[in-house]
């Protein structure tokens, strides 16, 4: 291997109640892809932060091109070309798409005020080469996620860089998105960029990356080219158990119910919104799985966000035989419908709050009694979750936004499970969730519509839509195209249903 | 195993719509005073009879101007998503800085103040940026401060500090070019230098980004804290130049002048569309809110009849209709 330009030797960084890095080592070369690899919490974002000047290391050190750095601020990261995506996107949502991309070093003419016209344009031509056709003029949050996170790409690798770090930049987006990502990784690393990339999809390390670290519990357990590993021997070298019982425990935790003639408790009729959505109907039956599939744009979050009220629409919406007049989110609580919105950050965690606090949040009328909560009922809820879903937080007391970014996702979902809803909506679940997780996730999923409830899944991972629905809706442009049951529950026809033109317009 | 879709899916209807009435939103919160403005000059004109006139226009340019140097800086402030309450006490600080030190001539008269008002500031900016204690606990020290730093070189305000008769400092504030009187111009001027600092640097993108998203801002490698303490040291010396053409205009220091007037300005940058949580904005909005106040005063007193006290209901009106709508604006577009 040739002269690393990313070399880390025995960094350990320590919060509050754990020991989140212990003696890691890592090194990258120049147009290498580097995967690093680990559970919820075993300490890649950190490592990412030590790198990037976020963080400071309580021992060890980072070499970069071969001299000892010790970067004070992400700024002097940047300016010395280490350039990173982080796991949340990081732009200002109120700003112009153009002004996100080029903050801190805009175009300057005259009298060195910035150059609006050539910073529109250039940016307008930067995005259109990564398949993103936007008014560079508009507020960043007017676009989708996915965009948002495409622009954050942007951004990183218009830095003049050497180095592109990578938290989970797939975790937002679209097929078409990844693949213009993959496009533009391998890009970089033909130009000799070093690239380190942080994901959960195991499938996408493997189209990418040339070698990879594993964490587990903020220690290196292993380095190596990553064509000598198959996915089972890399998954029990993150989980720490053995390959045998990897495989016979599964990788989904999805089995097949069967609802049969069991009435709707959900009817969804007709549902329009002007251009989003157009007649959207379907049911769901308490039992059973039913998928929302479609691609980016097609009004899978807008539907569920519509049956929920969190999104104003036309059509009927009926739950458990009683018609919903007033929509809202209170109103769709109340009737027993609980919903895991897709963006976590901006609609669903509490910063501040504990755990605990998280966890129980929209439970708190069902746990009290006369106002007053009952702890003890708490603790057993919020344990029992924690448990379940293998939360790793040094107690139910932390903030959550201490959590590393999966484990924030967890405590959302275990906030909506434990509302009891007799309709769980959910949009993608198990994004940024790792495999461990995910297949707790997708069990307990399954758990529960075996016990009677009825779920609703969004996701852009077709094998989990497959997998885990037992019925599945096709959305197309805002329309039903076609509804698959039972058997033809396959990838092959979600394909075929998204190829066929929608009814209207 | 997870297929890639290559399918572009068309090209959506529903965002064209959706970014125009993001653009519409946009255009309310930025252009909103500038209609209430309009409208509220037009009816007025049509009333009073008085109005319209080029003697009262002038009046309530004069009267504005200061107001609007003072909600300039508070603007940015509140971008950054801060809150500046000193600026009452600074203004009536420089201003009897101005006074005291014009015995020496008109450049003393400037620099002191500016110097005093801007370090008051740059304290205010580096507590908030590096302790992280709480603009609004920072300021309101800094408003206490300063109105005792007042009293004790007034002497409880038994001194009152004159502008020698003579002094070429009064030109400052009481000269005229055809017919309007240069802290006018001042004012037009700051704001189109703020309005350049705030759009077209790279401070100015840096000020929106620190309050827009704090954390997203340091990610992205802006120098945060910088930022913050050069709003504040801005926002100082900006409330001080007030106090300065102030007493230049009164050719005294007056001590007990400018209580509650960072309220005024907070009412007039909120009411001209810049959120009170910081990371939108405008100078134009501000001049507006400004504006706006100073017609309502103006109008107020043309009636006569009734209480100047009434001044401030009609304002406080106008500030509860603005927050309520700006808040309709800004959830619609987050329900999308
Ligand atoms: N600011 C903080 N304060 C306290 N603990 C923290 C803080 N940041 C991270 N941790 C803890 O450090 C550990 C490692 O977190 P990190 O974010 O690096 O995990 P990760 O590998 O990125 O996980 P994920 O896949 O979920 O993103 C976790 O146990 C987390 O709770
Ligand atoms: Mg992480």
């Amino acid at each position: 291997m040739n002269q690393p330009v990313l070399d880390v030797r025995g960094v350990s960084k320590r919060f509050p109640g754990v020991l989140a890095l212990d003696d890691v080592s890592l090194t990258v070369a120049p147009g290498e892809v580097h995967a690093l690899v680990g559970e919820n919490g075993a300490g890649k974002s950190t490592l990412i932060k030590i790198l990037t000047g976020v963080y400071r290391p309580d021992a060890g050190d980072v070499h970069y091109r071969g001299e000892p750095v010790a970067f004070g601020r992400p700024l002097d990261a940047q300016a010395a070309g280490i350039s990173t995506i982080y796991q949340e996107v990081n732009l200002v949502p109120l700003m112009s798409v153009a002004r996100n991309l080029f903050l801190g070093r805009e175009p300057r003419g005259r009298f060195g005020l910035i150059d609006l016209a050539r910073m529109n344009r250039e940016a307008a031509e930067v995005l259109a080469g990564y398949g993103i056709d936007v008014d560079v003029r508009l507020p960043l949050r007017s676009l989708g996620l996915g965009a948002q996170q495409m622009v954050a790409l942007a951004r990183a690798v218009a830095i003049d860089a050497r180095v592109v770090i990578m938290d989970e930049p797939t975790s937002s987006l679209e097929p078409r998105e990844v693949d213009t990502l993959f496009r533009v990784v391998r890009e970089l690393s033909g130009r000799g960029i070093a690239i380190v990339y942080v994901s959960h999809r195991l499938d996408e390390l493997y189209q990418l990356c040339d070698r990879v670290t594993v964490l587990r519990d903020g220690r290196r357990v292993h380095t190596g080219e990553l064509a000598g590993l198959d996915r089972l021997g890399l998954i029990s070298l993150m989980l720490g158990r053995d390959a045998a019982e990897v495989r016979r425990d599964g990788l989904t935790g999805f089995s097949a119910h069967d609802a049969g003639d069991v009435e709707p408790i959900l009817r969804v009729r007709d549902l329009s919104r002007a251009h989003q959505l157009h007649g959207i109907s379907f049911d769901v039956r308490p039992g059973e799985v039913t998928g929302l599939g479609g691609l980016l744009g097609s009004g899978r979050s807008e539907t569920a966000k519509a049956v929920v009220g969190a999104l104003g629409a036309d059509g009927e919406v009926t739950m458990a035989g009683q018609r919903l007049t007033r929509r809202s989110p209170a109103a769709a609580i109340r009737a027993g419908m609980a919903m895991l919105p897709e963006d976590r950050k901006a609609e669903g965690i509490v910063p501040g709050l504990s755990v605990r606090e998280n966890i129980v949040l929209a439970a708190m009328p069902t746990l009290s009694r006369f106002g007053v909560v009952s702890r003890a009922k708490q603790d057993r809820i919020v344990e029992t979750f924690m448990k379940r879903l293998r939360i790793k937080a040094a107690s139910p007391e932390q903030k959550v936004s201490e959590l590393s970014g999966g484990n924030q996702q967890k405590v959302l979902l275990a906030r909506w499970l434990c509302l009891h809803p007799r309709l769980l909506l959910l949009d993608e679940p198990t994004r940024g969730i790792d495999v461990g997780a995910k297949a707790e996730v997708q069990a307990l999923i399954d758990e529960l519509a075996a016990d009677g409830l009825a779920v609703v899944l969004i996701s852009s991972d077709l094998e989990e839509l497959v997998e885990g629905a037992d019925r599945i809706v096709v959305l197309r442009a805002g329309a039903v195209v076609g509804e698959l049951a039972g058997d033809d529950v396959t990838e092959d026809n979600i394909m075929t249903a998204l190829a066929q033109e929608p009814a209207h317009d | 195993m997870t297929q890639t879709l290559v399918q572009k899916s068309p090209h959506p209807v529903p965002v064209e719509r959706e970014h125009r009435r993001e653009r519409l939103a946009a255009l309310a919160q930025r252009h909103g005073a500038l209609a209430v403005l309009t409208l509220a000059v037009l009816v007025s004109s049509v009333v009073f009879p008085s109005f319209p006139t080029a003697e009262n226009a002038n009046g309530i340019a004069i009267q504005s101007s200061f107001l609007a140097i003072i909600a300039l800086g508070m603007t940015f402030v509140i971008i950054t998503g801060g809150i500046d309450l000193s600026v009452g006490s600074v203004f009536a600080l420089g201003g009897v800085l101005a006074a005291y030190a014009s015995q020496w001539g008109p450049a003393p008269a400037l620099l002191l103040p500016l110097a005093v008002c801007g370090a008051i500031g740059l304290l205010q900016g580096v507590l908030i940026a590096y302790t992280g204690m709480a603009p609004f606990i920072v300021t309101l020290a800094g408003l206490l401060g300063a109105r005792g730093l007042l009293l004790a070189i007034t002497e409880e305000g038994a001194n009152t500090y004159l502008v020698p008769k003579d002094s070429a400092f009064l030109e400052l504030g009481q000269g005229t070019l055809l017919g309007v009187g240069y802290p006018v111009y001042l004012a037009v001027l700051l704001f189109g230098l703020g309005g350049l600092l705030l759009q077209r640097t790279r401070y100015g993108q840096a000020v929106f980004a620190v309050g827009g998203s704090p954390d997203a801002a340091a990610l992205m490698g802006l120098p945060v804290a910088r930022i913050r303490v050069l709003t504040y040291l801005l926002s100082g010396m900006l409330a001080g130049f007030a106090g300065v053409l102030n007493a230049s205009r009164l050719s005294s220091g007056v001590t007990i002048l400018g209580v509650g007037l960072e309220l005024d300005a907070i009412a007039a940058v909120v009411i001209g569309g810049t959120l009170l949580i910081g990371g939108a904005g405008t100078v134009s909005g501000t001049l507006c809110g400004v504006l706006l106040l100073g017609v309502i005063q103006n109008v107020i007193n043309q009636i006569g009849s009734l209480n100047s006290s009434y001044q401030s209901v009609v304002s406080g009106g106008f500030l509860i209709v603005v927050v309520v709508v700006q808040t309709y604006l800004s959830r619609r577009r987050h329900l999308r």
